[in-house]
Formats: structure tokens, sequence, C-alpha cells
């Protein structure tokens, strides 16, 4: 590894750190509104399924819209034991334990979408996850769970074919979720999980298997004739991925007090929200993908003021971002004034 | 000295294309082995056949006395075969040393976790790869190129590139589809010897296609010719190039 790369990765912590502090001493001092405080977490999640997605989208080579998908797992694997346990458990514990549970069950999903998925090629890979992603929004809609002295109820229909005991605690309340979730997260552990998965993605970009999975990316014919193992790695990168955005997932459930799987959030126009950051970003570009997400989910929310310029300043954004990052004189142009914030040229 | 490739009888179709028909090639140890023939002959498809690209209808690959003939592209090249490509194939969007650092995937290894938390043990192992990258790169004169994107590099160089790369992977035999392609006659000289080299240097086994008859005639002590998928002849370079029937299927219209 060169000291470019070294450096490059240092700025990206650093950028986030700074930010972290600069929002912090805006919210003790008072300065921030408190419309501004509930944006924070919600920026960190977007950037963190940012992340996640441009690990599959820019570094293993492969199109999904399905991560709202993988979110959504995430949020409601993590929400259901959060509210189960939310008198047994001490806070502190039971968050670590939501997380490690979120974060499993969207690798587990990751990985099993990722068998029949990457088979497939391009648009249909793409159009495929996207399928999966709905699938399981639409299943969390439909599930009713609870629990009595009998143990676990669940049913698929309605509340009263789980032929529970009135007694019992309902979980899951099919397409009105779960409602008075503890809300553990703050912008502090949001900030610690973003910093947390630039460190995976960012330290496996540089390590033997990011460059078996970007050499796949790049010629796949030719990785084979390298002697890698082409199944391995991209099961690995997609299964990744998907766990990244659990962890986003994560800290959405344990930011509200209803959890409810709606497409705004885990439908397919949310995959495409998260995949309009990671192109606008920098396909490959991680860092870019964290600024993409946090401009482009603040941006809207702060012109609410102006309602009537707000789309047309949001578009307006969107295209100088678009030619920022992806014209050939632009990118001279940055390369040469902006060098802080090239992206590896590597990753590209 | 042993026989390094015992390639027997191959044959495949495409559809109701016989591309390579019977084909047969026995290369000893350390040999440089020539295969030349007109467009389409099929010698790409004896390469693809080799490596594992295409399983073939019909025959015995047996490389350094073990059959590997129906194993796939990956575990071809664990066995021992490495190559290039006729139309490059460099992973474009990595810088030149990392080109060769995933040629040299299965040398090094660390545990996945190690990689992700850049534990020691990642640093210690990476520091070997990062000497043995540049090592490769300073046999083919391409060092000073190490930090530039793969897909930058001028024509000559990606082609030098491939062959570090295929290096990489620490081959028996070495398969070379057209390595002067696109080349001026400067660096076609410059790639004879460092083929020559590598082969003195790493006392490798080398199979090469080539249309540039100055490059093969120079180079290779045997040769096969190939015509419509079949051979047409098949031994010392002198006597395959004297031989009328090459001259006239191959040389003559060249
Ligand atoms: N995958 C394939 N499907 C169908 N036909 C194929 C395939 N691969 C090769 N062929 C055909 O097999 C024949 C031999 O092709 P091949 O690429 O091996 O020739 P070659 O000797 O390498 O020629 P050149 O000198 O042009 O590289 C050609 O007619 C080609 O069209
Ligand atoms: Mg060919």
């Amino acid at each position: 590894m060169t000291m470019k790369k070294i450096q490059d990765k240092y700025i990206t912590y650093g950028m986030v750190v700074i930010a972290y502090v600069l929002c912090e001493i805006l919210m003790r001092t008072g300065i921030m509104s408190s419309h501004i405080k509930g944006l924070l977490v919600p920026m960190c999640y977007y950037a963190i399924v940012a992340v996640g997605l441009n690990l599959c989208v820019g570094i293993l080579g492969e199109l999904s819209l399905g991560h709202a998908g993988f979110m959504c797992v995430g949020a409601y694997t993590s929400a259901l034991f959060s509210f189960a346990m939310e008198d047994v458990i001490p806070t502190v514990p039971r968050f670590i334990m939501a997380l490690i549970i979120g974060v499993a069950f969207s690798t587990l999903f990751g990985f099993l979408i990722g068998i029949p998925v990457l088979r497939l090629k391009g648009d249909y890979l793409a159009i495929v996850t996207l399928a999966f992603g709905e699938i399981i929004k639409n299943i969390f809609n439909a599930v009713y769970l609870g629990i009595d002295d009998a143990g676990l109820h669940i049913s698929l229909k309605d509340m009263s074919s789980m032929g529970m005991d009135p007694s019992g605690k309902i979980l899951i309340n099919g397409a009105q979720g779960i409602t008075g979730t503890p809300s553990d997260a703050n912008f502090t552990i949001a900030a610690f999980l973003l910093l947390a998965s630039l460190f995976v993605v960012q330290n496996l970009i540089n390590s033997r298997d990011g460059r078996a999975i970007m050499a796949i990316r790049d010629n796949r014919i030719a990785a084979e004739s390298n002697g890698i193992n082409i199944t391995k790695y991209k099961m690995f990168a997609f299964t990744i991925s998907a766990a990244i955005a659990g962890t986003a997932g994560v800290l959405f459930s344990h930011n509200i007090s209803t959890l409810t799987a709606t497409s705004q959030y885990f439908g397919y126009n949310a995959s495409i929200l998260i995949l309009v950051y990671v192109v606008l970003g920098g396909i490959g570009n991680i860092r870019g993908s964290v600024i993409a997400a946090v401009i482009l989910y603040l941006l809207p929310e702060l012109l609410r003021g102006l309602s009537d310029y707000r789309m047309l300043i949001y578009s307006i954004v969107l295209i100088v971002m678009m030619l920022f990052n992806w014209a050939p004189k632009a990118r001279e142009f940055r390369e040469k004034h902006f060098a802080f914030l090239n992206k590896r040229k590597e990753a590209r | 000295m042993a026989t390094m490739l015992d390639a027997k009888n191959l044959s495949i179709s495409f559809g109701g294309l016989r591309a390579v028909d019977d084909f047969t090639i026995k290369i000893e140890e350390g040999e440089l082995y020539g295969l030349i023939g007109p467009n389409g002959a099929g010698k790409t498809t004896v390469f693809n056949l080799l490596t594992g690209v295409y399983k073939p209808d019909e025959g015995r690959i047996i490389l350094g006395g073990k059959d590997i003939t129906r194993l796939d592209p990956v575990h071809k090249n664990k066995s021992g075969i490495a190559r290039t490509f006729q139309n490059i194939r460099l992973y474009s969007k990595l810088s030149v040393i990392d080109n060769v650092k995933v040629g040299l995937h299965n040398q090094f290894h660390y545990s996945t976790l190690a990689g992700i938390l850049h534990t020691p043990s990642y640093r210690k192992v990476e520091k070997e790869i990062d000497e043995r990258a540049r090592d490769l790169l300073s046999v083919f004169k391409m060092e000073q190129h190490a930090d530039v994107l793969a897909s930058n590099l001028p024509y000559g160089e990606q082609r030098k590139l491939e062959i570090a790369r295929a290096m990489a992977t620490e081959p028996k035999l070495l398969l070379l589809d057209e390595p002067a392609a696109g080349m001026n006659p400067n660096e076609t000289k410059e790639l004879m010897e460092t083929i020559s080299f590598i082969r003195e240097k790493f006392g490798m086994t080398i199979l090469l296609i080539e249309h540039d008859m100055k490059l093969v005639s120079g180079i290779c002590e045997k040769l096969t010719v190939l015509n419509f998928g079949r051979m047409l002849a098949e031994g010392g370079t002198k006597e395959v190039l004297g031989n009328p029937e090459v001259i006239k299927a191959y040389l003559g219209d060249d």
C-alpha cells in the first residue's frame, strides 16, 4: 500500500470526525434547531447504506436495486429484538445485541439472495435484486407476530388468526409494523457506525480480497485465469454490502418509535435514492458516497422553507454534482485544485 | 528432460464448426514452443481448451504428469498454467502494480479479517507482496509505471504487463497469445529479449502463438502449424518453416 492510499483513507475519517465535532458543538451551544438535530441520524444511516451499496456497485461492479430491502431486514429484526427485550435488558447491552442481530440477519439475507442473484449479469441482476427488495418489504408488511405465555404466534393473514392470548404482547402488527420501539440510537452512535462502515470498506479495498473483487469487476475472464474464485468473492462482497445496509437499518429503526415497512423508506424508490447518492458521489468513490448522501439528504430538508423553489434548487444541485464528478474537464480541474477530494484512482 | 505438457487428441466444435480437430502437442520442460497458423485456424481456441475456458469434446490434457482435462480455469491456473490474451484483458481501473498483485493472489495469504483490520500480519504479508510485485515489474522494466492506471499504459507496455501478471501466478507453463501484436519492431525486439530472459531466469516452459515470423523463427525451438482446426505440421522450427505445405497454407499468403 502506498503512502497516498493511506493518507486518502484518513482524509475520509477526518472529514467525518470534523463534521461530527462541528455538529456536536452546534448542538451543545443550542445554535442548531431541533429540526436539523432530527436529521443527523438519518444523514448518517443514508451515508452508511450508500457506502455499502458502493461496495456492491462500484467495487464489485454489480448494480443492486434491492439495498433498501437489506436495510429493512436489519431494521425489523433488530427492532423486534429491542422491542421484545425492552423491559428485560438494559439499554446499552440491548442496543449492542440488537445491532448484532440486525447485521447478522441482513448478512444472512444478503448471502441467501446472493446465491441466485449473482448468477445473473447487469440489468437482469438489477431487476431481480429490485424484486427481492420488494418481496422483503411486502413480507414485513404482511406479517403479524405476537408472544404470550404459550410462546410465539405468527400469521400472514390478520391479528385474530394468530390465536394469541389477549394478555400477550403484539410484536409486529401487520402493516402497522412495530409500535413503541425504544429509540436507542443517537448521533454519536450513528457517526461511530459510519466510521466503522468506512473502516471495513476502505480497508477491504486495500487488501488481497479487495483486489480480487476489483479484478473480477474489471475483467472476469482474466481474474479466473489468475486463479481467483469468482463466485466466492462475488458472494463475499455482496454479503458484506448487505450487512452494511443492515447496519443502516438498525440505526433507522432505533431512531423512531414506530417502524413500518413503507415503500418510502424500504421500497425500490428508496433503493434508487441510495443509488443516486452512489452515482453522484462517484461510482467506486467511497468518500464521495458519504459526501453525496449528506448533501442530497440534507438539502431538500433544509430547503423546506423555500417550498416553491425547493425542487428547482435540488435538481440544479444534482446536475452540478453530476458535472463535477463525471465531466472530463471538471475531473481535470478537480484533480488539480481539489486534490484532497480525489478518490483513489485505482478504485475508479 | 521431463514432459511438461502432454495434450492428446483435443477436439471441440461450435455448432457445426469443428474449431479444433484432433490436436496433439507435447512440450518438454523448459522448451519454447510456437503455435502458428492463418487467421481463424483455431490457435486461440487451443489456448482456451488448455486453460479450461472451454471443455474439450474429446481428448486429454496432462500437465506435469497430472490429468487436468476437466479442471475449470481457476484450478487450471492453480495447477500451473498461466496465459495472456490476444485481445488484452487487464484490470483497467487498477494500477499497474495492483494488476501484478492480483496475479500474486494465491502466492501470499492472510485471513479476510486480517485484511479488514489491517493487522500486523496483513502489513507484513502486504510488504512481501509489494516487494515481489516490484521485482516482477523490474524484470519487465516497468517499475517506473507501478502506480499508473493499467488502461493508461501504451499498448506495448500493456502486453508486457499481461505477461508479468501471468508470471506472478508462478506457472509451470506460460501461454502467450500473440504477445507482439500491435508492437513496433523495436518493441518486438525488446519483447523477444524479455521472453528469452524469463525463460532462462525462471526456467519457464512457454507456448506462444505468433504471427510475426521473425519472432517465431528467432526464439522458438519447435513449432506446430494449425490450419482450419487441423494440424498441418509439427517439429523443429527450421524444418517446419521449410515444409512446402506450410509455405503454401500460411506463409504464402502472408
Ligand atoms: N466461442 C465460440 N463460438 C463459436 N465459434 C468460435 C468460438 N471461439 C472460436 N470460434 C471459431 O473458431 C475458429 C477458430 O478461432 P480462433 O480464435 O481459435 O482462431 P485463431 O487461430 O486464434 O485466429 P486469429 O489468428 O485470428 O487469432 C474461428 O472460426 C472462430 O470463429
Ligand atoms: Mg487468436
